[in-house]
């Protein structure tokens, strides 16, 4: 097997769950009305203050990112269980690891897709103004999906073939997500004030970081996870 | 029809019971004269007065946990590697103990916090990475409370617990750059000599503790799935099951 086969593989994976999710449209329907909706509830929660708003939206952004995108990674795994998929996709040759890098690309695209209807409407709910360093802020979004996305992905390839699947995942994953929530949180606030103290980079790196050394992992112990 | 086999296996498992408890009994004993010892000859400390004792369970707790987590990485390595159920089983003890052990710390750590600090709580870098660290092994204890087949269990739990174990340090970075009000741990230079004592034979008590715990949950564990392999082959009429 080379690594072109391996990459086609990934690329049929990849084009099946994005052709799934357009074709539906069920799950981007209701994960971005669920982000939505958190960002309203954590209005309602802080008080109509803008001040306070705009101090907590960094961190209001990322929770309900999180508690929306996680309902994304079970279903992903759900459809195939539904209909025996699973089975003859792990029954095709080529390597374990190209189902992953698949339904992570898949993934990935899925929650950017979220954030970019989910995010405009945090700026504007929680009245904050784009700051000149914008594209920073898209850089640290995007890093924090991809840490999100891939423990997320990891971990629902247990959770969905799991009893209690929809407590499991976030049981398992958030404790987990802990230094992606805290730096993507404290980087883009220090980024949203204009980066002051300079110290949105040591942040950056934290997440480059655990991106890496999840995605190693994943990809090392996915074979062990799925293949039972 | 398989009833013979299971009179055959319960003389070991009770006579490993009594040994099991005659041991349980040691190490209690061994654990409550370190706490003597060190509660007799230790004097009040000049700010916290008896208060300091507290040390003495959750400074030994903090480090075993360290030493059960370890356990658990090395043991789910060890399973990947080899697929045996024995590491599984190891794995599992040592995390239950663990997770033990850092629910201990943290029960014992607001107790001391509330009269020193004044607080029962807060989002000091050592307790809170602690609190995250708790939260990781009780999700990989709940992960196998959850899943059923003992093979699946034991792949995946082995997983979890290996990306837990390497989100340790990460974790712990990131919450001391975010806050740092926990002291920074006293070194034998900056405790009075009785003290150092004190603490350290209480640490080799609660290791020796903590070890007995995971051989026991171990030896239970083992028991259990010996059950099972058990039943399984008595349901197929004596035959072998798929496992045999």
């Amino acid at each position: 097997m080379t690594w072109r086969d391996e990459w086609r593989r990934v690329q049929a994976i990849v084009w099946k769950d994005l052709t799934t999710e357009r074709r539906s449209k069920a799950g981007i329907n209701a994960v971005v009305f669920m982000g939505v909706l958190i960002l309203l509830l954590f209005g309602f929660a802080l008080g109509p203050d803008t001040e306070a708003l705009r101090a907590a939206a960094a961190g209001a952004l990322w929770l309900a990112i999180l508690f929306s995108g996680v309902l994304a990674f079970n279903r992903s795994y759900q459809l195939e269980l539904d209909g025996g998929a699973l089975e003859s996709l792990l029954l095709y040759p080529g390597s374990r690891w190209a189902i992953y890098v698949g339904k992570l690309i898949a993934n990935l695209v899925f929650v950017l897709i979220v954030e970019a209807i989910v995010i405009p409407v945090a700026l504007v709910l929680y009245q904050v103004a784009l700051p000149p360093g914008w594209p920073a802020l898209i850089g640290v979004t995007v890093l924090g999906t991809v840490g999100f996305v891939t423990l997320g992905t990891f971990y629902a390839a247990m959770s969905s073939r799991s009893r209690a699947r929809e407590v499991l995942l976030p049981l398992l994953l958030f404790p987990m997500l802990i230094p992606v929530l805290l730096s993507a949180v404290e980087a883009s606030t220090s980024l949203l004030g204009g980066d002051p103290m300079l110290e949105a980079g040591a942040w950056v790196r934290l997440l480059g970081a655990f991106d890496i050394i999840f995605l190693v992992a994943s990809l090392l112990a996915f074979e062990y996870v799925i293949e039972v | 029809m398989g009833v013979g086999t299971v009179e055959l296996s319960v003389a070991p498992a009770r006579a490993r019971r009594s040994t099991g408890m005659l041991i349980g009994l040691g190490v209690f004993l061994l654990l409550a004269a370190t706490q003597a010892y060190s509660i007799s000859i230790s004097t009040p400390d000049r700010d916290m007065g008896h208060l300091q004792k507290i040390m003495y369970v959750h400074v030994p707790a903090a480090w075993n946990m360290m030493i059960a987590y370890f356990i658990v990485a090395i043991a789910s390595l060890r399973y990947l590697w080899k697929g045996r159920e024995k590491d599984d089983l190891l794995a599992a003890a040592a995390a239950e103990t663990g997770a033990l052990m850092t629910g201990l710390t943290l029960a014992l750590g607001m107790i001391w916090g509330k009269p020193t600090w004044g607080i029962w709580w807060t989002w000091d870098a050592r307790l809170t990475s602690t609190a995250v660290l708790f939260f990781i092994y009780v999700g990989y204890l709940i992960l196998r409370a959850f899943v059923d087949d003992p093979d699946r269990r034991a792949q995946w739990s082995a997983a979890v617990g290996l990306l837990g174990a390497l989100n340790v340090p990460i974790v712990y970075m990131s919450v001391r750059w975010w806050r740092t009000l926990h002291q920074v741990q006293s070194s034998p230079s900056t405790l009075d000599p009785n003290y150092t004592l004190s603490l350290r034979i209480n640490a080799i008590a609660v290791m020796i503790v903590v070890l007995f715990f995971i051989r026991h949950r171990y030896q239970t564990m083992q028991l259990e799935a010996a059950a099972d392999a058990m039943h399984e082959r008595i349901a197929l009429g004596d035959r072998g099951g798929i496992n045999a």
